[in-house]
């Protein structure tokens, strides 16, 4: 029988603030401007340009660093770590090395085999860099630096973790904390949040870590399910074989299903690091560290009791509802609307749940109004439109966020309801079936059924089932 | 009295008083420039055109009543390492030869608001490495008592114009006395200030924790005034200070009676030329007589500041000349096969000699296994400086010495030996560690008639206590205006 080996994972998340503006200029960050139109002589790293930190980037940090517990470094500076790219219009990045913002903090994960504490070895600030383009046709290459400056924090995990499972429920609960702070959307797709992952494997029961190698490049869950998967593989084999483990950076090729190794750990760059004299120290007082404290959000465990106890709600519908702070938001805010805390939440976790799937997007992508849902569940109760009918709106206020009552409106799809056109019609259907109708009488209750999809069917489906059904009732026992 | 002896402040009131208008102002100075520019290489851009129309419209403000400062209407010269929207800006180095700068440095913007007329823009050491002028790329700039002579650097360019009558006022930047040392050679007045008192905001940075602009002037009256032009708390600068005692021309009194004046015993020691020891002696007595209290005390730690000063100075310039790439501006090297080969011969054929020599050293101090040893231990060091000058300022007001330990060396000589000429520095750098307010007034001439500096150290914030003994001196002397002319 082989050895058994321990996979040993510590990861390396970076986070994308949802400042409006840069980290140290009052550039915008929003995305999708034309190249270099959200610059400044600051981020584009002009000559005499400095830096000014922006006040915002401090607050979400700390703010991460408390929903971590972390200890927050009350005299935090900036170091300038130092590496020649294009990308980078100072050759500089300012980040913090040796006095981070927060440190020895942890978070509580949950997985099948129960739950974990992942310590957090620090978390520091940084900018980002702008974006390369290499044109191949006119083989140059162009630089953006809409993105150069973008506020960034890099939460550095210590080595707790032991499997794919562990890592992705360390994600999805560093993403639930840090979007219930608002202080980022965390998207692995958009890169609004990335993580390196650091794995070494060494034999089960033993102390000592083995030699790690960097994972970069990892997009998604699956992704970085399968590069831990790999990696962890690749280290045994060469371990079985004998070969040593080369501490190097890799990169992972999603389409291939592979990595390969970017840099070895001879080639690290030595970052020169050290305090941007441009940036004085940053001190935090007692006071202020309290405001930060007293500004925490209700998270997800507080927000669950609370919608327990203030909605009734079953515990299904809690733990889908609070998976996202701004889900949970449109739930209360719906609901303070219609008063129907159930029916909010039916909706939220049926054709919400169906159409993110569908569309592959995220609950923060969600644009629904609070008051276009309420108007929607209202419309619904009174019979103003069917079920069908109400499923077509939900997906077209999914998709543009569309007043629920113009749109029935211009499609016609109000319910006809106790018309004189409907009742005409029942009576041709009536007519029109005599077996099924003489079934009812003798006691079939499907048979109403049958007559109720035919009356639809003439009604294109502008009309209530239930109302139809109701009045078809009505109308057989008259006749009788 | 010819205009262009005129001192900036007198300049500025003849043209309120309507003596004289901002146009005949910029024609007086380039009269001189036609004169003298071409032997004494000031400036590495002049922008005549400019100049008068901008003159003209100051000239429309003052008589609106919209500008009323003291400085209204003077022609100024700003050292080429200071932004200038539309005005090339340089830092006398070939890597930036066609930099136009998008913006203006804010000490710019400020002495603009206030009514002066850039003029052009001064020769320097190539970004500010060096203490002769002789490292411009564009060619060193001659000492205007004497053409055989340097002029001093890295505000080489300032201090000539100055002291030729090329304009009236120039700003520099000091980081380990480029400001000071060349306004003793040239025997003009020349101050840093307290470190966070002007906004570096578009001063191309050499050594950012010990750079600060400076005003280059005739007189302590000029010093004063300009100093109070461009000091502001910058929100683009988070290293400047929010002061109210900025009104520094208040504190021109001529009264130093019972001021404590300490003269560092370190700072007369060994290398210290005879003739600049008599005249700074000389000046000291000169205000014992007018009622200071005037001792010797042991300074300390002087040895030690050179080092320090050029380990931080050279880690920081190493990192903020990386943006000097060929990428986004400046000078690109032609025919690179790869990214790596383009930065290496851009930076090497860009950057001159003791650049890249201090880029060098800079990098070296900062890396791994080195950091430690040197830039962690040259920090200390200036924290102990520091903790000098924090003593002696309890005992006195001012701390009195010489700016260099020779007055202005011959053109070729200094570069020769680099590290004689970094000791050149002694008197001056340890203020830049310390962060204190420092002024450079002329005291007299050596044998050979080359101007002597003397210098006067205030505390931190304490540049109206500075400025008054400074003033009190110049008083004492009789003025300047000898100190500038020709023999």
């Amino acid at each position: 029988m082989g050895k058994q080996y321990e996979t040993v994972i510590g990861l390396e998340v970076h986070v994308e603030l949802a400042t409006r503006t840069k980290i140290f200029c009052g550039c915008s960050t929003a995305f999708g401007g034309a190249p270099n139109t959200h610059t400044c002589p600051v981020c584009m790293g002009m000559p005499g340009s400095l830096p000014v930190l922006n006040r915002k980037v401090l607050e979400y940090a700390v703010l991460v660093g408390l929903a971590s517990n972390c200890e927050i470094t009350r005299y935090c500076k900036f170091d300038r770590k130092n590496y020649f790219y294009p990308d980078n219009p100072q050759n500089y990045q300012i980040s913090q090395l040796y006095l981070p913002v927060c440190q020895n903090g942890y978070v509580e994960i949950e997985t099948e085999d129960g739950s974990k504490r992942v310590g957090i070895h620090e978390i520091h600030m940084e900018e980002d860099a702008g974006k390369l383009i290499h044109d191949t046709w006119e083989d140059c290459t162009l630089i953006d630096y809409n993105r150069s400056g973008v506020p960034l924090i890099e939460i550095v995990s210590e080595p707790d973790m032991r499997n794919a499972q562990e890592v992705i429920a360390y994600l999805e609960k560093l993403r639930l904390l840090i979007s219930y702070l608002g202080a980022s959307d965390c998207k692995l797709q958009e890169g609004s949040m990335r993580a390196d992952v650091n794995l070494s494997v060494r034999e089960a029961g033993t102390q000592k870590l083995g030699t790690r190698t960097e994972m970069k490049n990892l997009n998604s869950f699956k992704a970085i399910t399968r590069a831990i998967e790999g990696e962890q593989q690749r280290q045994i084999d060469l371990l079985e074989a004998g070969e040593p483990i080369v501490q190097e950076t890799r990169r992972w090729d999603d389409a291939n299903d592979c990595s390969y190794a970017m840099r070895f750990k001879e080639d690290a760059q030595d970052y020169r690091y050290f305090p941007d004299p441009d940036l004085p120290p940053v001190r935090i007082s007692e006071e202020w560290l309290e405001r930060m404290r007293a500004a925490l959000p209700e998270f997800r465990r507080e927000k669950m009791e609370r919608f327990r106890r203030e909605y009734g709600l079953p515990d299904y519908d809690l733990q889908i509802i609070t998976q996202s702070a701004h889900l949970a938001d449109l739930f209360e805010e719906t609901t303070a609307l219609c008063k129907e805390p159930k029916k909010v939440s039916n909706w939220l976790m049926g054709e919400m749940l169906r159409l993110l799937r569908e569309r592959e997007k995220d609950p923060a992508d969600i644009i629904i109004s609070p008051a276009h849902l309420a108007a929607l569940i209202l419309m619904k109760d009174k019979g103003e439109i069917n079920g069908a009918a109400a499923k077509e709106v939900f997906e077209a206020m999914f998709d543009e966020d569309v007043d629920p009552h113009s749109y029935v409106e211009e499609k016609g799809m109000k319910v006809e309801a106790d018309t004189d056109a409907l009742r005409e019609v029942l009576g041709q259907v009536v007519a029109a079936h005599p077996k099924s109708v003489a079934d009812y009488r003798n006691g079939k209750e499907k048979a109403i059924g049958f007559l109720v999809g035919q009356t639809m069917k003439v009604m294109k489906g502008k009309a209530d089932p239930g109302a139809v059904k109701e009045m078809l009732r009505e109308l057989l026992q008259k006749e009788s | 009295m010819k205009l262009t002896d005129m001192t900036a402040v007198e300049l500025g009131t003849a043209i309120r008083e309507r003596h004289v208008t901002a146009m005949e102002a910029v024609e007086a100075v380039f009269a001189v420039i036609q004169e003298r520019e071409a032997q004494l290489h000031c400036f590495v851009t002049l922008d005549r055109e400019g100049a008068l129309r901008r003159a003209q419209e100051v000239q429309k403000q003052i008589e609106a009543g919209k500008l009323n400062g003291p400085l209204a209407g003077v022609p100024a010269g700003i050292k080429d390492n200071l932004c200038t929207r539309g005005m090339r800006t340089t830092c006398a180095s070939r890597i930036l030869e066609n930099f136009v700068p998008s913006y203006t440095a804010q000490s710019v913007a400020r002495l603009e608001q206030a009514g002066a007329v850039l003029i052009g823009k001064t020769n320097m050491d190539e970004f500010a490495m060096g203490s002769t002028t002789e490292t411009s790329a564009w060619g060193p700039t001659k000492n205007p008592r004497n053409p055989a002579h340097v002029p001093g650097g890295s505000s080489g360019g300032s201090a000539a114009a100055v002291a030729a009558g090329e304009c009236f006022m120039a700003l520099g930047s000091d980081t380990g006395g480029s400001v000071r040392q060349p306004a003793s050679f040239c025997g003009v007045v020349g101050m840093k200030p307290t470190y966070g008192t002007v906004s570096r905001y578009g001063l191309i940075a050499y050594g950012s924790s010990l750079d600060q602009v400076g005003p280059l002037c005739r007189d302590v009256r000029d010093c004063a005034a300009l100093l109070e032009v461009i000091a502001s708390h910058d929100p683009k600068d988070s290293t400047t200070v929010l002061r109210r005692d900025t009104d520094f021309t208040a504190a021109l009194q001529d009264d130093v009676e019972g001021m404590r004046i300490g003269i560092p015993r370190d700072y007369f020691a060994e290398g210290l030329a005879a003739d600049v020891r008599e005249r700074v002696l000389a000046a000291a007595q000169v205000l014992r007589e007018r009622g200071a209290v005037v001792e010797e005390f042991d300074l300390s730690l002087v040895e030690y500041a050179v080092p320090a000063y050029y380990t931080i100075a050279a880690a920081e310039a190493s990192s903020n000349l990386e943006r000097f790439d060929g990428i986004k501006y400046g000078y690109r090297a032609r025919d690179c096969q790869d990214l790596h080969q383009m930065y290496k011969k851009t930076r090497s054929e860009g950057f001159g000699e003791e650049v890249k020599r201090r880029i060098m050293l800079g990098s070296f101090v900062l890396s791994s296994g080195y950091y430690d040893a040197y830039y962690l231990k040259a920090l200390r060091v200036k924290a102990l400086i520091r903790q000098a000058f924090d003593a002696a300022f309890a005992d006195y007001d001012v701390i009195l010495g010489p700016v260099a330990p020779t007055t202005a060396p011959l053109l070729g000589e200094s570069l020769q030996d680099p590290l004689k000429m970094y000791l050149g520095d002694i008197y001056t750098i340890a203020v830049n560690l310390a962060g204190l307010p420092a002024i450079s007034l002329p005291c007299g001439t050596d044998r050979h008639g080359l101007p002597v500096g003397l210098q006067l150290i205030g505390n931190r914030f304490e540049e109206k206590k500075l400025l008054r003994s400074a003033f009190a001196y110049e008083k004492a002397a009789g003025g300047f205006r000898n100190c500038r002319e020709v023999d």
